[in-house]
């Protein structure tokens, strides 16, 4: 009856050298829209560097991505393809929001400022229209009463919170989360994961990086496990999670629980 | 058996110990250092009242039109010089930081040469630019002579400029270099181009270890801007010496230069304050909570 809707996210034999290490070997993952995908795996296993590929903060040495049915990094002329300027890898990147491990929040600037940077800086919203927006962000990751504070003066849960923030005020396509609760203390996970799951629920596209189990379980439609470069193994998150079919899957998921 | 020394006893008054009145040590050395300080000050202010200094004079000089006019061109000076040595360092750091092989070599060349070559040579060298180049501009449509186009104050600006810039370039990039590579990853991924995040989220963190060293080197220009004189640039010594050169008031005329030196620099000494104060937002959070503990360590509110 109906159509699979065309993939948000096509990654296809993608691959990334760092001088003589293959850190992606032939990564090939579509990702529908709407849905959340998890990555797990190894320290080391590549899956930063995925994501950091998908939107372009590094360069892929091999493979094709689209995004939305755009060709990242590239413009296709007859045979050949020419590599995309400054400015146009600035606007594709427009597609993806992305939240970092270590926040990587502007030091200079209060919560409010870092969200309203993107929206007036790049977009060239007005400024009433940003900081309107912003509180409304602010809001819903439960920090209207931040605005003013400046990174230093949050805690590490209040910092990614904004730094979601900070992201969502672009009004991104795709969302991609690297280990976003790894430098948090334990008890500050819970709050940015209500977040994502709030988000997820929203219907918004989100490829996840993740040791957490648990929320891999009950947000994601599809789980890939990677190791050394390579997706080892893919699937609902039922049969990834609780009856992984490699080796290599079973081992990583009994270190991570133990 | 176990071998901890037997523990020495808890006096029974700990209710009376808590509540006794502190007297604050006493620094004896501080005072010792002091009386001989304030001795040799003593020795010195002496000194300059007996000595063959007619305060007068440098009361009478102090707003002389020859002096004030020097101190303007003093100031107007530093501030171009130190416009155009920041200018080209910003420049020159991020073309040194380029992935372009041209763009670093030429900001490697200009580094290397301003900074390898004394002062006094590359003012002379522009003074003396009409020898290399005696007709500048364009052939044709716009031409000058290049006698007319390096007056002395050209000269000199071309001179402290350039070579500032090299020194304020390798400043610049050490500020660069201090901003965390997540804050440009971060810059990127919010949509911005290379030139945005440098302007936005890079140079504005990196003003924190700029301004130290730059509010230094501005210090520095107020008086480097003296050998000038040498190629006939009017600025406050020379007023001076020409002064005391017809008056043989030589002491008094250098009081009055010294006097007019210390109160700009005292100027960007504060305006130095302000500025870091500024660039240090969001930074400076932690160490004010530090003091506020330490407060509420040292006995807190009564
Ligand atoms: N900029 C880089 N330069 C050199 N090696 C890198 C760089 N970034 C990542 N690597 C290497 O690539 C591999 C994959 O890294 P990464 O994607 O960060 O793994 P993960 O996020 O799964 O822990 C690792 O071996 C890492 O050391
Ligand atoms: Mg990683």
């Amino acid at each position: 009856m109906n159509a699979q809707p065309a993939p948000i996210v096509v990654a296809h034999q993608v691959s990334k050298r760092f001088g003589p290490l293959l850190a992606l070997n032939g990564v090939s993952l579509s990702i529908a829209p709407g849905t959340v995908q998890c990555i797990i795996g190894p320290s080391g296993s590549g899956k930063s560097t995925f994501l950091r590929c998908l939107n372009q903060i590094e360069k892929i040495d091999a493979g094709a991505i689209l995004i939305d049915g755009e060709l990242i990094g590239y413009r296709r002329v007859g045979d050949t393809l020419r590599e995309l300027s400054d400015a146009e890898i600035a606007r594709q990147r427009l597609a993806t929001g992305m939240v970092f491990q270590r926040f990587n929040l502007f030091h200079h600037m209060t919560a409010l400022e870092n969200i309203i940077e993107g929206p007036v800086t790049v977009l060239r919203r007005s400024r009433r229209e940003a900081v309107d927006e912003a509180m409304a962000l602010l809001a819903r990751v439960g920090l209207t009463d931040k605005r003013d504070a400046y990174p230093i003066e949050m805690s590490g849960g209040q910092q990614q919170r904004v730094a979601i923030a900070r992201a969502l005020a672009m009004r991104p396509r795709i969302m991609l989360f690297d280990e976003p609760t790894s430098a948090l203390d334990p008890e500050l996970v819970g709050e940015v994961l209500a977040v994502m799951r709030d988000l997820a629920r929203s219907g918004m596209t989100m490829i996840v990086v993740t040791h957490e189990l648990g929320f891999a379980r009950e947000v994601a439609h599809d789980v890939v496990f990677m190791d050394r470069g390579e997706i080892i193994e893919q699937g609902p998150p039922a049969q990834v999670l609780l009856s992984p079919q490699q080796a290599r899957t079973r081992e990583f998921i009994s270190a991570v629980l133990t | 058996m176990t071998g901890h020394p037997a523990a020495r006893p808890i006096p029974t008054d700990l209710e009376r110990l808590a509540g006794l009145a502190i007297v604050p040590r006493r620094y004896y050395g501080r005072w010792v250092a002091a009386a001989i300080i304030l001795l040799l000050f003593a020795w010195v202010v002496k000194a300059f009242a007996e000595g063959q200094i007619a305060w007068k004079v440098v009361g009478q000089f102090l707003t002389a039109p020859a002096i004030l006019n020097g101190l303007v061109n003093t100031v107007i000076m530093t501030a171009c010089a130190m416009t155009l040595g920041i200018v080209l360092g910003v420049l020159f750091a991020i073309m040194y930081m380029s992935p372009n092989p041209v763009l670093r070599g030429s900001a490697l060349f200009y580094i290397w040469f301003f900074r390898g070559t004394p002062l006094l040579l590359q003012l002379l060298l522009w003074f003396n630019l009409a020898l290399v180049f005696p007709r500048i501009g364009i052939p044709g449509l716009i031409e000058f002579r290049t006698i007319d186009l390096i007056t002395p104050f050209v000269a000199t600006l071309l001179g402290l400029g350039m070579n500032q810039g090299a020194y304020t370039a390798e400043v610049v990039r050490s500020g660069i270099l201090s901003v965390d590579l997540g804050q440009s990853e971060a810059a990127k991924s919010i949509g911005m181009t290379r030139l945005t995040t440098l302007r936005r989220i890079i140079l504005p963190q990196a003003m924190r270890v700029i301004i130290p060293p730059v509010g230094n080197e501005f210090i520095s220009m107020v008086k480097l801007t003296s050998i000038a004189s040498v190629i006939q640039y009017s600025e406050i010594l020379r007023n001076a010496q020409t002064i005391y050169y017809a008056n043989a008031r030589v002491i008094e005329l250098l009081i009055v230069a010294a006097i007019w030196y210390l109160a700009v620099v005292t100027l960007l000494q504060i305006g130095q304050f302000f500025l870091e104060r500024y660039f240090s937002r969001g930074r400076g959070e932690r160490r004010s909570r530090q003091k506020a503990n330490r407060g509420i360590a040292a006995g807190g509110p009564p």
